[in-house]
């Protein structure tokens, strides 16, 4: 793990000197600040704080970070920051991606980083379109969606990230809007506390491309009332008024009432985010009323570092190999006079 | 009765050339190991090349299914595993059906004649029994019933089922083999007793058969000399029988404990690379972190971060994921981080003749990238200096903080040889260029005056916290910059820097002839064929033909220009379609280069080079 230090840095320490240059009005901006400030906040060394990212706009972030870097190739940062990780997991390593980064041409790095638990974290700025390249359709858009490349309407069905994500074995999975920065910095922390890959699914506007495709789900006015924010061990309640919430009916999650059709809060399902059970997890990410925030998975396992650490450490104990001499002299050789 | 006497005395020959074949399961490529291993020991120079069709397990008794391992061994260097065949050893009638060709007239084929039954000839499209219509009357032919020999020495031995009986009958022909050449039982039984250890009948049932091969033949009137090779000249020292894969392995283990870094290697299994994985995976002791991707583009790019974070990292592939990094190895090249690349070559394009040996990504290893993007091109040319050439491949890497692509090819990295094992302390230093300081005016992109190599400053170093990337950058600071000028600069200092490499490699050399009338030209893994082609006709009484052997390609050694004015006329050899060839002729013009070019996944024979030299002389 990261050496924890005393040494209490500010934002500032981790702002680089370029000037960013993301759309004004980009959530883009909250994450990246948000980031800047949940740092302080994680007792890690600058110096072992490593940013990799693939390409789209979310990928130019490791610029605008005072810490080691590496903005990459399409897709490829989960292979890229397993290779850091792997020779140094010593080091806090992010992945900085978008929908189609991480689903559409890195789809395959994704699904194995996941699956293999590398302790490192990936936060993914879904915007439901392609950004950089000026407005095509991404594997999030939705169908029908009009986009410089479905100018009648997107045909292709799109994936949900969080499904996708469990599917292929995320044990940390967080969903946040792009306008809260709080709850954002708060996930960050959380998600570098915990050991394993995790995996923060940003809601993210894209003001020029896709302008509002999360506002009824984040917009101020709304989103008490469109999210479930969950917390672990806590019921799941949700409203201006906190008077809804979320029970098991058969095979289906249902909206129901406190205080109607004889619903107390004691009814309400309580969230268990650390259960390895993913049945409710996947349930809670396909929800579409309330759309799941928070933390809606967070179940510990060996990561592949210690599997490896462990094998390593086993065969060098059992091992009379110290040298590469030892092993070239090994064996069947003969000696010519 | 005299005069078989006589001819039993053992007749002393210089080299002999010896192939196993069988079917893919009948283990034909232990026999030839094993035959090799056992000469080696004994002091041969040897040279040997497996050929296994790429099916795993194809139907019993069909040609396509036919396995072989070929060794050539001598009391005199041998450079190439052979051409022709002084001995076949066929388990089956496909396998006498599909190597026949490659007999000398008049020299021996063993046969097991048990294997010769009505259906196996029909899978093997004979319309008659070759043994009985008189067409092999120009071989020796010694037939045996091997396999009901092998089940009659087996009869007492208990829990044995029929499968693992019939599977010993390869250890009763290479029994008859080592009785034929004089060689030792001693080193295959103790290889029994290793591989064995823990089920004492099948150290017993191989043994027994082997004996039984070996006192057949000895007493058999059928065989009426034997052979003996003495012991090879060879350089003192301390020896191992290597395969080349083994060995580029074994370069990278011994420039990591050199250099002082951690080895890293992200692959993908692809044929023939994929025994360098299985190698470096065994090495956990020495800290080596093998990870095998999910596709090969994930392996390079692993390779990538573990090299932004001061690991030695290299990736390993063949044609077809070469070109899938390709991408990849772009980034590494602009963001100027060591990597070494190893390509281990085969028939392409496309999937191609994924087991077979070719030279044709000599041009994607050089060019098959977007973009003004040099890398440092080498190769090695023998299953023993595969070792040489990766620790090499390391040590420019790192030096020069570049990408390195590596080519070997199937041939070699598959064949094996006598190595003449290195140990660390005789290896040259390898200086890294990893900055430790943290210092106020740190630039990433600053250069070595010398070989305008940058510094590598990683994660973890307080101070020196970066950002690096695929975008063009300044020219100092390293910040992305799209300035006209600057990318035009920053391109001819990444080719100048790849050019300034031939201050640091070895001028290229001529054997045979300093100057004369014919220069053979070979690059890579032909070294051996066209080492002892050059060697023959040299014998033959043509005195002047010289012979250069290419190991560096980007960039060329720098008196590349003045050896090809050194000769009357050029040949260019590989097994391409004039690859190399293009490369000298693009870079130094004036000169009529002739080609031999050979594209049928297989190495140059030592006639078809020597009848081509003469055609260029007479």
């Amino acid at each position: 793990m990261e050496t924890t230090i005393e040494q209490k840095y500010t934002f500032k320490d981790f702002t680089s000197d370029q000037e960013v240059r993301w759309c004004p009005g980009c959530d883009d901006y909250v994450i990246l600040r948000s980031m800047q400030k949940a740092l302080p906040e994680m007792g890690v060394k600058r110096e072992d704080v490593v940013f990799i990212s693939g390409i789209g706009c979310s990928s130019r972030f490791p610029y605008y970070m005072n810490t080691y870097g590496m903005h990459t190739i399409h897709g490829r940062a989960p292979g890229i920051a397993s290779g850091v990780k792997l020779a140094n997991p010593d080091l806090s390593v992010w992945v900085m991606t978008g929908d189609g980064d991480s689903m559409a041409i890195g789809g395959n790095h994704f699904i194995h980083v996941l699956r293999r638990n590398i302790n490192l974290n990936i936060v993914m700025f879904n915007n439901e379109i392609y950004g950089l390249t000026k407005g095509q359709f991404s594997p999030t858009s939705l169908v029908g969606q009009k986009t410089k490349s479905s100018p009648y309407g997107n045909t292709q069905p799109p994936f949900q990230p969080g499904e996708l994500a469990l599917g292929a074995g995320a044990r940390f999975f967080a969903r946040i809007g792009g306008n809260v920065p709080k709850e954002m910095t708060q996930l960050f922390i959380d998600a570098h506390k915990f050991k394993g890959t995790s995996l923060i699914e940003v809601l993210q506007n894209c003001v020029i491309f896709n302008d509002g495709c999360f506002k009824n789900i984040t917009d101020k006015a709304v989103k008490e009332d469109k999210q479930i924010f969950l917390e672990h061990g806590k019921p799941m309640i949700f409203g201006k008024n906190r008077d809804k919430g979320l029970i098991l009916k058969g095979l289906k999650l249902e909206v129901v009432t406190i205080g109607e059709n004889g619903i107390a809060q004691e009814d309400l399902l309580v969230h268990d985010a650390k259960e390895k059970d993913l049945t409710l997890h996947q349930m809670l990410v396909r929800l579409e009323y309330p759309v799941a925030t928070g933390i809606i998975r967070s179940y510990e396992d060996v990561t592949l570092e210690e599997r490896e650490d462990e094998l390593t450490a086993q065969v060098k104990a059992n091992s009379n190999f110290k040298k590469t001499d030892d092993l070239f002299f090994s064996g069947e050789t003969y000696t010519v006079k | 009765m005299i005069s078989d006497k006589v001819k039993l005395q053992p007749e002393v020959i210089e080299a002999v050339v010896i192939r196993f074949v069988g079917d893919s399961g009948d283990g034909m490529q232990l026999t030839g190991t094993q035959f090799s291993d056992t000469s080696a020991m004994f002091g041969n120079d040897i040279a040997t090349f497996p050929n296994y069709p790429s099916e795993i397990r194809a139907p019993q008794g069909s040609l396509y299914g036919v396995s072989g391992f070929q060794v050539h061994i001598g009391s005199v260097e041998v450079s190439t595993p052979g051409d022709n065949l002084d001995l076949l050893v066929a388990m089956n009638p496909a396998g006498l059906k599909t190597n026949l060709y490659a007999v000398k007239p008049g020299h021996t084929i063993i046969v097991d004649t048990d294997a010769f039954s009505k259906k196996n000839l029909e899978k093997a499209q004979y319309e008659t029994n070759p043994l009985e219509d008189g067409s092999l009357e120009n071989y020796r032919i010694i037939q045996v019933d091997m396999t009901s020999l092998t089940k009659e020495a087996l009869k007492e031995v208990e829990g044995l089922d029929n499968k693992s009986i019939v599977r010993s009958k390869n250890m009763f022909a290479l029994g008859m083999v080592y009785w034929m050449y004089g060689r030792s039982k001693e080193h295959t039984i103790e290889f029994f007793n290793k591989k064995f250890k823990t089920k004492p009948n099948l150290i017993e049932a191989n043994t027994k058969v082997l004996n039984a091969g070996y006192f057949f033949a000895e007493t058999l009137e059928l065989i009426p000399n034997a052979y003996t090779i003495s012991p090879a000249k060879m350089k003192p020292g301390t020896y191992r029988i290597i395969m080349g894969n083994t060995a580029t392995a074994w370069g990278f283990l011994a420039a990591a404990e050199k250099s002082g870094l951690e080895l890293f290697l992200g692959s993908y299994p692809i044929t023939p690379a994929t025994d360098i994985l299985h190698e470096l995976v065994k090495h956990k002791h020495f800290g080596v972190k093998a990870f095998q991707a999910e596709d090969e583009i994930a392996g390079i790019a692993s390779a990538i971060g573990a090299s932004f974070a001061g690991d030695l990292a290299i990736t390993t592939t063949s044609g077809p994921g070469l070109a899938l990094k390709g991408e990849a190895l772009g980034l590494a090249m602009i963001m100027e981080l060591p990597l070494v690349v190893v390509n281990v070559q085969r028939g392409g394009p496309s999937t191609g003749l994924p087991t077979k040996t070719e030279q044709s990504d000599l041009l994607q290893a050089m060019y098959g990238r977007n973009g003004e993007s040099p890398v440092i091109v080498i190769a090695a040319s023998t299953p023993a200096d595969c070792f040489q050439y990766a620790y090499e491949a390391a040590k420019l890497s790192l030096e020069h903080m570049t990408p390195v692509i590596l080519l070997t090819d199937g041939y070699i990295a598959n064949g094996s040889a006598p190595w003449k094992i290195k140990s660390l302390k005789d290896l040259p230093e390898i200086k890294n260029r990893i900055s430790k300081n943290a210092s106020e005016d740190f630039h990433p992109y600053e250069r070595d005056e010398e070989t305008l190599a940058r510094n590598w400053a990683i994660p973890g170093t307080a101070g020196l916290e970066h950002r690096i990337g695929g975008l063009e950058k300044d020219r100092i600071t390293g910040n992305v910059s799209q300035a006209p000028e600057n990318h035009e600069k920053m391109t001819k200092i990444r080719a100048e820097k790849i050019k300034r490499v031939q201050n640091f490699i070895p001028d290229i050399k001529t054997e045979f002839a300093e100057t004369g009338d014919l220069l053979v030209i070979g690059w890579g893994g032909t070294y051996g064929s066209l080492h002892s082609a050059v060697k023959q006709i040299n014998e033959d009484g043509y005195k002047n033909i010289g012979f250069a052997h290419f190991n560096y390609i980007n960039p060329l050694p720098k008196n590349t220009e003045e050896l090809l004015t050194r000769f009357k006329k050029i040949i260019v050899c590989e097994l391409n379609n004039g690859q190399f060839a293009k490369i000298l002729r693009i870079n130094f013009e004036g000169f009529k280069i002739h080609q031999f070019n050979k594209i049928q996944g297989l190495p140059f024979g030592n006639n078809e080079l020597i009848a081509e030299f003469k055609k260029l002389v007479d």
